[in-house]
């Protein structure tokens, strides 16, 4: 759609600020405010961030369907292995991708467009940036997760019903486990915008973090077990799925060791893109 | 006031920006004047923290740019291109900026409607022809009412009415006594735009002269004639400080001679003339000539730099 050409004004001096530059900075305040801007502003966001939901919540409350409609067919092993909270957060395995993708494209849509300069000439001393979108993602990250978690297991779990196989709320350990899974999909918003902020190019950025989220796990298991075994529960993925794990199981990490390796990981990623950021040209 | 001190940049094996040394004054529109890539985007970017320089310095208002606790209301800058994400709106674009500063939303009004931008400023910035994307740009510049003003390229994609009106805009600024910088590629424009030139080439510092100063080092006067007889009629005018060109047959280029001298010359010897045309030496034509010496020199003696400043100096004086 072409645009009307635009009018100038000609009465054309500059109206000056209404209030006096002198009381006026960069603030970290402000610098939320703007990246918070920038983050609702764009499409792009909106749709990775509905993607996230549907995902997270439709592939739960499909599995659940799925299972109720196959279960008077199914094994006595399948019905043993079976495990109502896990299917009704399977979606979130899913909604990662998307959140994940979300968080490199906040960092690289600034370098392949140029708008980095601007950010980076409007707040010089250039952390300030980083720790803004960091903490304006995590809390959007927080807002959209910890909803679809409770949806997709309450969904999840009204369809099992129907065949008697759903988990209480109350059940110990669940609600942990629900929430656990709203915190994975932020800290891998949070992983994968550092990502982003490292490699600054969107197609390295995505396959950077598409290959150590879902290649990197089955390349350890080609490995000798003795050798997967061990490595294979501190593999980034698999530490931040044993935050939303239920009940212990072996060569998996506890939840609370999965979300510190997980957190781990990402405060790593964040520091060297901080580092990085500092030292590099813009 | 900005202030360059034997600031270089390298990347690589490239040198972008070697040794420059100069000083933009305020209350004056100071060209900054290279072909491309001769250093200007990169000198800018320099000043404003975007880069880091490998060697020198460069200071505005007598600090570094980064040093600024709010550098919007300091320096307004253009920026090289585009520096907008195509799929935000003018509008949040500039909001976005003003909220690291706590700059109102009425401000960022305020310069669309300064700019031309009201009908489009909710549209995708990606939409934009490039003359919207330069008064984007010059908004954004002038988000913080700043002092010092940085412009690259202010008028490539701008409509004549457009290129006027930054004319206007930026000597009314520089009227109030703010410092205003800006690059171009082309000297005509600088001619009816700026007071003062830094001219680079190469990344090096060329000339660092007032405009009325330039106009007179290159204002010989050169005549243009054409004639069917030009080959006779430039035997006949040739002497001692005399200088004739010819790019075509039948035309020649003539210094040291005024019209009328050139036209007296024909009617004696009974030469007929088509066309007889005053020319200066386009600023133009000046600004090529000291950029290709640049380059040629640089390409002979590619080493010692120290000599080739002053070598530099020398022919351009002679």
């Amino acid at each position: 759609m072409s645009a009307t050409a635009p009018v100038i004004d000609r009465r054309s001096p500059v109206p000056r600020a209404r209030v006096a530059p002198a009381t006026r900075r960069v603030t970290q305040v402000g610098v939320f405010r703007s990246e918070w801007t920038k983050l609702y502003s764009l499409r792009s966001t909106r749709y990775a961030l509905l993607a996230t939901v549907i995902l997270s919540i439709g592939l739960g409350v499909l599995a659940s369907a799925l299972t109720v409609s196959r279960w008077a067919t199914m094994s006595a092993a399948d019905k043993a292995s079976f495990n109502p909270l896990n299917t009704s957060l399977l979606g979130v395995e899913f909604g990662v991708l998307a959140i994940g993708v979300l968080g490199v494209l906040l960092i690289t849509g600034e370098y392949t467009t140029g708008m980095i300069r601007s950010t980076m000439t409007a707040v010089p001393k250039r952390l300030p940036v980083l720790w803004g979108k960091a903490v304006v993602y995590a809390l959007v990250a927080l807002a959209i997760s910890v909803p679809s978690a409770f949806i997709a297991f309450f969904a999840g779990q009204a369809i099992l019903s129907g065949q008697h196989i759903q988990i209480a709320f109350s059940h110990p350990g669940v609600p942990g486990a629900v929430l656990g899974a709203a915190g994975y999909l932020t800290l891998v918003g949070l992983f994968a915008m550092g990502l982003g902020a490292i490699l600054r190019s969107t197609a390295a950025g995505i396959a950077t973090f598409a290959g150590i989220m879902f290649v990197l796990p089955p390349l350890v298991s080609i490995l000798p077990a003795s050798v997967a075994n061990s490595i294979d529960p501190y593999l980034p993925s698999n530490a931040g799925r044993a935050i939303m794990e239920f009940g212990h199981h072996a060569n998996t990490l506890s939840p609370a060791a999965g979300l510190a390796v997980f957190a781990g990981y990402v405060a790593v990623v964040i520091a060297a893109a901080a580092v990085l950021l500092v030292r590099r040209d813009v | 006031m900005i202030e360059a001190l034997n600031l270089t940049k390298r990347y690589g094996e490239k040198t972008a920006v070697d040794d420059l040394t100069f000083t933009v004054k305020p209350g004056i529109v100071t060209g900054f004047l290279g072909p491309n890539g001769s250093g200007k985007s990169t000198t800018m970017r320099l000043i404003l923290g975007l880069d880091a320089p490998s060697g020198g310095e460069v200071t505005v208002d007598g600090r570094r740019y980064r040093d600024y606790p709010a550098p919007l209301h300091e320096v307004g800058v253009l920026l090289e291109a585009r520096s907008v994400h195509t799929g935000r709106s003018a509008y949040h674009h500039l909001l976005a900026l003003a909220q690291t500063h706590g700059i109102p939303r009425s401000r960022v009004q305020e310069l669309i409607s300064l700019v031309g931008l009201d009908e489009v400023a909710r549209k995708r910035a990606g939409q934009f022809s490039l003359g919207m994307g330069q008064r984007l740009g010059i908004a954004s510049a002038l988000l913080g009412d700043p002092e010092v003003l940085i412009l690259d390229e202010p008028i490539n994609g701008l409509d004549p009415e457009g290129i006027r009106w930054i004319r206007d805009l930026l000597k009314s600024l520089a009227g109030e006594g703010r410092t205003v910088f800006l690059s171009s590629h082309l000297m005509s424009e600088m001619a009816v735009t700026a007071d003062h030139l830094i001219i680079i080439g190469r990344g090096r510092l060329i000339r660092d002269v007032g405009l009325a100063d330039f106009v007179d080092e290159w204002s010989a006067n050169v005549v243009h004639v054409r004639s069917p007889e030009a080959t006779q009629l430039r035997e006949a005018i040739l002497g001692p400080d005399i200088r004739v060109s010819s790019d075509e047959p039948g035309v020649l280029e003539v210094q040291g001679l005024s019209a009328e001298e050139i036209g007296d010359t024909a009617a004696r010897l009974g030469f007929v003339l088509y066309e007889l045309t005053p020319e200066k030496t386009s600023l133009e034509e000046a600004f090529m000539e000291l950029t290709r010496d640049e380059t040629e020199y640089r390409a002979v003696v590619p080493t010692d730099e120290t000599s080739a400043g002053v070598d530099r100096q020398e022919r351009i004086a002679a």
